[in-house]
Order: C-alpha cells, then structure tokens, then sequence
C-alpha cells in the first residue's frame, strides 16, 4: 500500500468536505482494504465513515418499505427481524454471500458498490479468458467482462430498490439498477466525491413477501462466489400470479432483470412450462464467454429452481443453509 | 534390541487415547510459531515475486523503493551479497534448486527476483512494489500438453522407478473384457494455514532460526552450506509447525534470502510469505495424467494392469509426481506395469504434498478400477477382494501385515455397502437429491528415515526424553512422548518431552508418514538403553531385590523394575538410582529398519474408503454427506489423534477430489487464483457424516513398535471413492479432478 | 506519513499505541501489543485465522485497520480463558481433538465463541455454516463441530 492519510469525520458534511480526488470511502474494509493489500487499488485518502450519525438505522415504514443507513452491516440487515419478514429473499442473499466475519463488517453501502473479482487482477494485464471464467459475464457485457459479484444487490435489483446519495452537488436518489450499470469508464453511476447514505425498498416489494426466495450455486457448500444464482418474487392473486420479479446474479455485472420475463408471468398459473418461459426468456441474448456457455444453462436451471421455490412458499424461518440447493436437506432451521 | 528388555506393551501409554499436550499452549494463543517471534532491532523482509514465468528482469526501479520511507536495503541481482553454497546444487537427501536472486532470469512465476528489507512490514512492502519490474519476456509452457512427454530416467527422490511384472501384452491379450481409460489431476499447492516464515539471526558464525520445519537437522545441514559453517553453528527452533503437508521439510529459496539478508545487515530478519506468495517457490503437487489400461479373465480376475503416469516439473529441477505406484503393489494381476513419463513446463519445481504419488494415483487407479468392476458386472468391493493379493503382486513377497480384507468388511458394514445398486442412477433421497455411492482401497507405503534420541531417567523417578521431533499437528509431542513412556516403564506425566530444537538428537524427517515410526523406534531404544543400564546396576547390586538376576529379563513397570515373569521381584528405579550413587541415568537409541527387512516383507498400510454423495439432479451442486474410512495402519499409539489424522486426510480427499486447483494464465503463466478465495478448500459446511475405523493390526516386522503410520493414507481412497460415488449418482464418469458442477451439467 | 495514535480496548485493558494508517488491526495486536495468539493465514478475509471481537462483533482482523480500533472494545484469543481457567469451547476443543496444528485454533475458538454468544443451542448444520469461515487445513471440521457443540450443551448446563 502506498501510505495515506485517514482521516475520521463525525459529520456528512465533514466527510464530504474532506473528499479530494484520490480519496476513498472506508466503510467496513472488506472489499477495500483487500483491494488496498493486493495493489487493486491504491487512495491517498481514507475516510472512515463508521463515525458518522445516523448511518446505522433501519426504518420499517408505516407504507411497508424500508430505509436502511448505508453503514447497517450485512449481518444486522439479515438478522433485522421485521426486514426479513417484509424482505425476505434479501436476507436470504445476505445470508448466503461470503463468511460470518464479512457479513459482520461488510455494510450495506460497501456491498453493492464493491468491486468485481477482476479488480483484483487485471492491473496485472492478465487475459480473463485463462482466468477464472466462471465469473466471467454472459449477458450485457462486450468481451470478456467480470460479473457482479453480490448476492445481495440481486434481490435489491428484483424489487427495485432505490440508493440515497450525497455529493458535491447536494442529494439524489439513483435506481439501484442505475447505480450500477458500468459504462466503459466508470464502475458505477457515482460521480467522484459522492457518498450512499441509504438503501430504500419500496413499500411494493414487501407484497412479494410470502413468495420470495434467493437460490445461489456454487462449488462450495458455503463461503464461495456464485456460479449462478437468482432471486425470484411472486404475488399471487388466487391461484394465478399477480406479478413476478426475477434478477439473475453472475452472470452480468450488473444483477440481470429482464422486464419481457417478467412480464409473461403475471396472470399465469405457476407451472413448470411457463418457468421455462421466462428462464429462457431472460437469458435471451445470453452469450457463452470462453469454455462458459454451461453457465448459461446453470443460470436457466437456476431461474426455474428459484421460481419454483417462490411459488411453494418462503418457508417460515429462513434455512440453515441460506440460498443452498442442499437448504432442504439440512433439516434444522435456524436464523429466526 | 537389548535383549534383557521385554517390547514394548500395549495398552500402558500406548495404545491410550491420551488428549494432546500441547492443547493448551494452542487453545490460549501461547504455542508460538515461527513468525511470532519478533526479537529487537527486527528488520522485515519482502521479496517481489515474478510475474511473468519465462524470460528476464531488465528493468528495477531501485531508486523509487530505496527512497521510500523506511526502506533499508534493496537487493537484487545486480548488489546480492555472495552465498559459499551454490543455488544449483543439492546438499540434502532432500533438496531443490533454489532462486536466491542468482541472476535475471525468471523461470516461473512467483519466483523472487528482488528482495526489499525495510525498518515495517508496511514499508518493505511498498517498497518491493515499487521496484515496479520490466520483463523481456518469453512464451510459457504451463499445461501437460504443451511439454514433450519422455521418459524418467529413475534416480531417487523426484525420480521415480517404474515397474513390470508378468508380460503385459500377454495379459493384454487374454482379457476377455477390457478398458482404457484416462484420468488427469490438476496442480495442487499445500497452503498450510501458517505460511512459510523465518526469523534469521546471526551472532558472528553462528546463526538461529526459527522457522517451521519438518525435518530440523537436515535443514541445519542445508542452510549451513549455503553459509559456509558447519552444520552444528546452525540452530533452528520449530517447536510447532502451523501445518506442513512435505512444504516444510526442504528450505526454500527465500528464508535463504532471509539469513543472507540478516548476515548483510547484522539484524535479525523476519519474512513471512504472503498467501499469495504460498503459490510460488514451495512446492507442490504437480498435475498429472494417466491412463490405466485393464484387462479381465472371465471370472473377473485381472490378467493386466498398466498404468502409464505424465507428470509435470520444472525445467530445471526434477520432482516428478510418482502416481502409478499406486498399482504396483495393490491388486493381484497376472502382469503389472507402472510407467512414469515426464513433461518439464514454466512452473516451480513441484514436490511432495500429503501422500505424494498415491493420492493422485489411487484417484486415477481406483475410478478405473470401479469403470472395470461395472464393465464386469461386479460389485465394485466384491471386484477388489477377487483380485485381493495375498502377497506382494509380482515380487510374491509376504506383506509384513496386511489387514486390508478386514477394513474392507468393516467399513462396509459400517457404511451399509450391502444392497448398493449395481447401476448408476438408482439412489434418491427425501428431498429428491441423486445419492450415489462409492467406494476406493487406500494403500501408502510405511518407510522409515533415520532418527535418534536420548533419555535420561532422573533418580526422583522422572524422565527425559529428547529427539528433534516436527509436530505439524500430526501429535508428535503427545504421541512420542507416549512411546518413550513405554519404554521407560513410567506414566506419561512422570515423562518430560522435548522435540522442536535442531540442538537435540536427530530426530529425523517428519514426511512420509514414517515420524513416528522412525523417531518412536529412537525413542524406544533410548528408553530401553536406560532401562538395560538400570538392570545391569539392579542385578550386580547386593542390595537390590534384584541382585543376581543376571540373564533373567527385566520388565520395566510403573516406575519399577521387576524380573520377568516374577512380580515378587521387583524395586523402584529411585531406589536402584539411589543405591548407585544418585547419578541420573542417560540411555540413546535409533530409529532405522534394517535393510534386510524390506528385502523380505513387502510393507503398506491399507484401508477402504467408501462415500456418499448427493447432488442436485438439475444444478448439479454436489455434497459428500458420508464419508466411513477403515484403515489398518499397525499399531496406533493415539486412537484420538490418529483418527484425527486419518480424518484430515479423507477431507482432503474430498478437498482433492472437488475442491482443488490451480489455473494458469496462458499467456504470463501466472496462478490466476493464487488466493483462499480463489484456489477453494473444503470449509466446514462441506464436511458432514465423517467415519474413522482404526482395524487392528499386528505387524511384527515393520519396526519394533510395530507402527506404520496415518499421516496421508487418508486421502488416498477417498479420492477414487468420491469420483465413483458422483458416477453412480448420476450416470457420468468424470475423469479429470476436480469434478465440478460445470462437468456433471455438460457431461 | 504520520503516525496516529490510537486508544483501545483488548480484553478488557486499556492499551495505547502509534499506527501508521497501513497496519492492520492484525498487526497491531501481534507486533505492536505483542498478542500473537491471532494469526495470519491469508491477509485477504479468506480464512478466518485472524478472527477477533470489535465491540462485540466477530470480524476478520486482517481487514481492519489498527486506526480503526481507535474507542473500540477488542476481544481476542488471549481473553478468552478468564482468570487462568479455560472456557469451556478451549476445554472441549482439547477434550475432543478439535485441533492439530493449532494455527486456525485461536480464530476458531473466537469464533465459536461469538457464535454462542449469539446462539446457545446451535444446531450442527448451523455450527457448519456459521463456521465456514473459519479454514482448517489439517482438517479437524469433524471434531471442532463435536467440540462446539459439546461445549454449548456444557454452557447450557446441560451434559453432553
């Protein structure tokens, strides 16, 4: 690491007044100071945020949404008893994604603008094609391109969740799905010196609440990237779908929603065929990188499993392994 | 032996479940390794690792890291101080070239090419990346196809010996059913959770160091020459090892550079690898392919076993992964031919890694074996007993011990083998998982090293015992001092231990699953030296109990001697002592095997390994959700620790068989997931159903203690176990490890 | 760079020290307070070796910044035996085997801790997971399991 100044402000002002170009916000440091360490990434400046008031807050709205702090850990948003009521497949991907200890430290802000894994090697001028392909894009990218590598931001994606932001240019709301759609420059839609407040979930998302599930597939029983996953939302109307929500994660570097998907499933009864539908449909356009084009049959098998958990119900306690096609083999239940 | 003494029995010390004592040196954060020790006046140590694998350095930018704050010394190639010894020679039994920024050149990446000492971790750090390297650069070999396949001349350590037995072709020729088959294994790193350290200091020619190791005085002997001592001005401290796997029993090029940059500054130097850094010049288990060619007689018997191994080394070094020795001494065919072919590739000059040549053999031999069985129509176990070999295939050599048709039917029965579909596919559970099941035989050969030990019997009773043992946390501290308690016919706490000093006896090689073995015998014998002494004083005494029992054999109890056979005679060792003159006592003793031994017994431990598998049927996810492992590996001397040994290496098993592997990038040959979070072990969530048999075993001729060893037999069923177990969920037989979800979705 | 200076808490004592803003947390704790009961197995959170308590919360020290400590509690391995006697997770974790080379040991016995803390009556698939964390390469998954487990029930008052 090149030496840098820390500086620990106690106010957003202050924070945002210290804010100089080479600067970099330091919330729970388990994406940044691993970059820091393996020479990814090298700021000048940090600035602690875990100082700051009122970043820590969850706020269950009387309309039925919620507004989380930006420095609320992954942990404590999973373990937020009317949050995982109202939104439950969210706590099911935060459950899912890495370790006890980075859930802990990693924050809400932290974990959807962290950095796709080929930051951490391609300052090292490496062809991705003989890396890792597996976290390699299918879909929305040119070329061999990294995915998006949260668990969380994939639900957020589905159920439309809204990023609080301030700057330079005082405050503004940005669509998650705006914040973080990479154009050739920039990683994310956050212009220099802006700092994520909060994360709001509309009030609709928690319509979807007794019909949502998180399914991620990866080559580890726990703590691994996803090969594939998909959060998958349904309201019911009777016995017909009212409306589906349906984000792919890896497999874009930004979590993958397809409105057509979507869309051909409202109205519908839940069966096998008509996931079928909407899987291929939002992996229409998918194109395999590499020796990847499995990935793009894993992706569709995942989007019909998660549809066809939804449709059967969120279970009443999340399982013991969060997200895992082996949720329903381990038969005790835990995170109440 | 000394005659007057009775062998070791069973069941005092030995034999006991006794919990490890240094359990709680580790359960506090007190057991220090290598790297927590920080003596004052501490320089730290970085090195830059390549990051291209075949060309030069042409460029350093020694000016921006010299000038960094807190950066004391930049070396390179160009300002290295002189070593006596030469990086190209091999001064050890055990050893490899090492890069020690002899030149320019790179030959692998990772490899160091300049080292930066700095007054903080932090600055020496920056300033190794700030020496920011320009390369010329040179098209890299790093997978088994783009090498030229020839034959390794065999030449010991790193070259292995092929094998034939019986005329091939004929055996070929009278298959009645046959199959040829190919399996690959990947490249493997060790990744102990303590990465390599060393702490080096001087005071004039003598030099300490802590620093983990497997094998403490041949390490002296191999730091010294590279300085110009003698061994004995060499101290190195490895009281515990954070694991070792074989990584830690050669030095490495850099704790050369860690000594050499303590001599150049007349500071203590501390360097401690990066996980990253754990990719590159330690090691590791190359990749492999072979192809096994089988053929069978009309009762299922096998009339030819070929197995043909291609493995990868260094251009510049030889360690060639010996995998097809796993068939030259396992099943009874009517020919046998174990072939070893090579391909030299820009990588670090591999080594060994927990069962070296077994586990990649066995992974390769056993899923062939279970492809034979299914081709027959037989029962995978029910296959392996018809062609079980009773001695040792094609030498007819008897086996010392061999226990392996019990740890078949006992791990069978434990596991419910019976009524195992014979087709693939068959098996759901509740949930609607696929459940397959499978099973692999285990074999690793039982060598011994050389060791050696002292014991001094005190006269208020306690003991002494001393050797250079290793505990990588195998249990050497717990278990060896069990053996010597023995010998010395004391209770374990009446025995003080101590292993971990280069300064004590030899206490040999920690590797190859022969420490305890070899250090035990040492220790044996020192105490039974000891013992003899005591008898001699005992006997010519007139006012010992004792007196006159010149050629009666003493048996040594509880603190007392007694004459064999005759409890009615017998005096404590304090009053013996006593009597003498109060003086303690001081015995030594060896640890070998006489050559003559191996010439008449053919010597491996065995075992069976079945598994359980479930998997997704649509996604694919696997999981290992039993796992029930019998071994007959001699005489245990800690049941709870040597299960935990056992079961250490069938997780590695299932690390192997899933989990592990390196990926090179084509074009610089680097390791693009040199990292935890790239290169997966197994975690906790992945373990589940894990069963240990130890099944008992006598052997009288493997070695006075009639101990064999458990440190890698573990993983070397599992493997085969596993692959099979996968297949007959699903139908689809994957030859090449690690099977992934990616395999199972496009087979 | 200057240094900053930093107050903190480790196992309930005051301690003071000057971190260049680039040490870890990690670091701080081995080199500068001389508590090198927690290791460091990978530098990267990938691990778990390095497991430490910051205001209560089990989190990889590695990837803390000893500048971050500054006003906080820290809990670490060497707090966890009280006044001489072992906790119960340390007396089960020997009882039952549930270590080797001892290396993941302290990270583990953190995070057990913290863990029941949380959840006395874990089940074992919750013991897995909340565990994954934590690598162990020689490997002890099986025992340290038995071991947790045993000591919850023993922490529950319960015999095992």
């Amino acid at each position: 690491m090149i030496p840098f100044a820390f500086l620990q402000p106690t106010s957003v002002d202050d924070a945002l007044a210290a804010w100089t170009p080479g600067a970099a916000w330091l919330g729970g440091g388990t994406n940044l100071v691993d970059l820091m360490k393996t020479g990814g990434g090298q700021p000048s400046l940090l600035i602690d945020l875990s100082r700051l008031p009122g970043l820590r807050d969850i706020e269950m709205s009387d309309d039925g949404g919620a507004r989380v702090g930006a420095l609320v850990s992954n942990a404590d948003l999973a373990d937020h008893p009317a949050f995982a009521a109202r939104f439950p497949m969210v706590a099911e991907a935060l459950l899912a994604g890495a370790s006890g200890q980075i859930r802990n430290a990693a924050t809400v802000a932290g974990n959807i603008l962290q950095y796709p894994r080929d930051a951490f090697f391609k300052h090292l001028g490496e062809d991705p094609l003989d890396g890792d392909t597996t976290s390699l894009s299918i879909l929305g990218a040119n070329g061999p391109v990294a995915v998006h590598p949260s668990d969380f931001c994939v639900p957020l994606a589905a159920l439309d969740a809204v990023v609080e932001v301030q700057g330079p240019n005082g405050p503004r709301d940005i669509a998650l799905a705006d914040l973080l759609a990479p154009t050739a420059d920039t990683r994310t839609a956050l212009a220099p010196g802006e700092l994520v407040l909060a994360l709001r979930l509309p009030a609709e998302g928690a319509t979807f609440a007794g019909h949502a599930r998180y399914l991620k597939v990866r080559d580890r029983t726990s703590f691994a990237f996803a090969l594939t996953s998909a959060a998958a939302a349904l309201r019911f109307d009777g016995p017909r779908i009212a409306e589906a929500r349906l984000a792919l994660g890896a497999v874009a570097p930004t979590p993958w929603r397809v409105a057509e998907a979507e869309a051909l499933m409202a109205g519908q009864a839940p069966d096998a065929d008509l996931f079928e539908r909407a899987a291929q449909t939002a992996l229409s356009g998918a194109v395999a990188i590499g020796d990847t084009g499995w990935k793009i049959e894993l992706a569709r098998r995942t989007a019909i499993r998660a549809l066809t958990l939804a449709a059967a119900h969120t279970p009443a306690r999340l399982p013991a392994l969060p997200g895992s096609p082996f949720a329903a083999q381990a038969k005790d239940h835990a995170h109440a | 032996m000394p005659d007057t003494v009775q062998p070791i029995r069973f069941g005092s010390n030995s034999g006991q479940p006794v919990s490890r004592r240094d359990g709680i040196a580790k359960v506090t954060g007190a057991a220090t390794f290598s790297a927590d020790n920080s003596p004052a006046n501490l320089l730290h140590a970085v090195y830059l690792p390549a990051t291209i694998a075949r060309g030069r350095v042409t460029h350093f930018d020694t000016a921006a890291a010299q000038a960094h704050p807190g950066v004391t010394h930049v070396i390179t190639p160009a300002n290295r101080p002189d070593v006596q010894g030469d990086p190209e020679a091999k001064p050890t039994l055990f050893s490899f070239r090492v890069e020690i920024l002899q030149d320019d050149s790179v030959r692998y990446a990772g490899q160091p090419i300049a080292l930066v000492l700095g007054e903080t971790l932090e600055a020496a750090t920056e300033g190794a990346r700030l020496l920011a390297p320009q390369y010329a650069a040179e098209p890299v070999a790093t997978d088994l196809d783009d090498g030229a396949p020839f034959d390794i001349e065999p030449g010991g350590f790193g070259r292995p010996q092929g094998m034939v037995h019986g005329d091939i072709d004929a055996g070929h020729a009278a298959a009645r059913q046959a199959i040829d088959v190919t399996y690959e294994t990947p490249a493997q790193y060790h990744n102990a959770m303590e990465t390599h350290a060393i702490v080096a200091e001087w005071d004039g020619d003598r030099l300490t160091l802590d620093v983990p190791s497997q094998a403490l005085n041949m390490s002296c002997a191999a730091y010294a020459y590279f300085f110009g001592i003698p061994a004995e001005n060499v101290t190195v401290r490895s009281p515990y090892l954070g694991g070792g796997f074989g990584s830690k029993a050669i030095p490495i090029g850099p704790n050369i550079l860690a000594i050499l940059a303590a001599r150049m500054t007349g500071r203590p130097v501390k360097l401690m690898l990066t996980r990253q850094q754990m990719f590159g010049p330690t090691g590791h288990r190359p990749a492999t392919r072979q192809r096994l060619r089988m053929g069978i007689d009309a009762t299922g018997a096998l009339t030819a076993l070929d197995h043909e191994s291609l493995s990868a080394s260094s251009r510049f070094d030889d360690f060639f992964e010996p995998a097809s020795n796993a068939s030259q001494g396992l099943y009874a065919a009517g020919a046998l031919r174990s072939v070893h072919k090579g391909v030299r590739l820009d990588i670090g000059t591999p080594g060994p890694m927990r069962a070296p040549g077994e586990a990649s053999g066995a992974a390769a031999l056993e899923c062939a074996m279970d492809e034979m069985a299914h081709a027959a129509g037989m029962d995978p176990l029910e296959f392996r007993l018809r062609n079980y070999a009773e001695t040792e295939p094609g030498t007819g050599k008897p086996f010392s011990s061999k226990a392996l048709r019990d740890c078949y039917l006992q791990g069978a029965e434990r596991f419910g083998w019976d009524g195992r579909p014979l087709d693939p596919g068959q098996m759901r559970d509740e949930a609607g998982l696929l459940v397959g099941w499978g099973m692999g035989t285990a074999l690793f050969p039982c060598p011994m090293f050389a060791a050696e030990a002292r014991a001094t019997l005190r006269p208020d009773g306690t003991a002494l015992v001393e050797t250079s043992a290793a505990d990588m946390g195998q249990g050497a501290w717990t278990s060896l001092a069990q053996i010597a308690a023995d010998s010395l016919g004391l209770p374990l706490d009446k025995v003080a231990f101590n292993a971990g000093h280069s300064s004590l006896p030899d206490g040999g090689v920690a590797g190859g699953s022969g420490h305890t073995a070899t250090a035990g015998t040492a220790l044996h014998e020192a105490g039974c030296d000891v013992i003899r002494q005591l008898g001699e004083i005992a006997a010519t005494d007139p006012a010992s109990p004792l007196h006159g029992a010149g050629n009666a054999r003493f048996v040594a109890r509880d603190g007392h001697l007694f004459i064999e056979g005759d409890d009615s005679r017998s005096e404590p060792f304090t009053d013996i002592l006593a009597r003498a003159g109060g003086a303690a006592l001081t015995g030594s003793g060896k640890g070998v095997r006489p050559p003559e031994v191996g010439q008449e017994f053919a010597m491996s431990s065995h075992g069976a390994v079945f598994a359980e598998v479930r998997i997704d049927p649509e996604l694919c996810q696997m999981r290992v959700t039993r796992l029930v492992g019998a071994f007959a590996a001699g005489r245990i001397i800690n049941p709870k620790l040597a299960e935990s040994q056992l079961m250490g290496g069938m997780i590695w098993g299932t690390s192997f068989a899933l989990h592990e592997k390196v990926t090179h990038d084509r074009t610089t040959g680097r390791i693009v997931n040199a990292d935890l979070a790239g290169y997966h072990v197994p975690v906790n969530a992945d373990v589940l159903g894990l069963e240990v048999i130890t099944v008992h075993e006598d052997d009288l001729h493997v070695n006075v203690l009639g101990v064999k060893g458990v440190g890698e037999i573990g993983i070397v069923g599992t493997v085969g176990a596993i692959g099979n177990a996968i297949w007959h969920a699903t139908g689809k037989r994957i030859r090449r490890f690690p099977i992934r979800i990616e395999d199972l979705l496009t087979a | 760079m200057s240094k900053i200076h930093v107050t903190t808490t480790v196992n309930g004592d005051e301690v003071e020290f000057l971190a260049d803003p680039r040490e870890t947390l990690l670091d701080c704790l081995r080199d500068k307070l001389g508590m090198t009961g927690s290791k460091e197995g990978c530098g990267t959170g990938d691990c778990g070796a390095c497991s430490v308590t910051l205001d209560g919360t089990l989190v990889c020290s590695c990837l803390v910044l000893g500048v971050e400590a500054d006003g906080k509690q820290v809990g670490t391995i060497e707090g966890v035996a009280e006044g001489g006697v072992l906790h119960p997770l340390q007396k089960k974790f020997i009882e039952h085997a549930a270590l080797q080379c001892g290396f993941c040991t302290p990270g583990i016995l953190v995070a057990a801790k913290a863990l029941l803390e949380q959840n006395p009556n874990p089940t074992e698939t919750e013991v897995r997971y909340w565990l994954a964390g934590n690598l162990c390469r020689c490997t002890g998954y099986d025992k340290i399991v038995r071991a947790v487990m045993d000591a919850a029930a023993d922490l529950r008052g319960e015999a095992a």
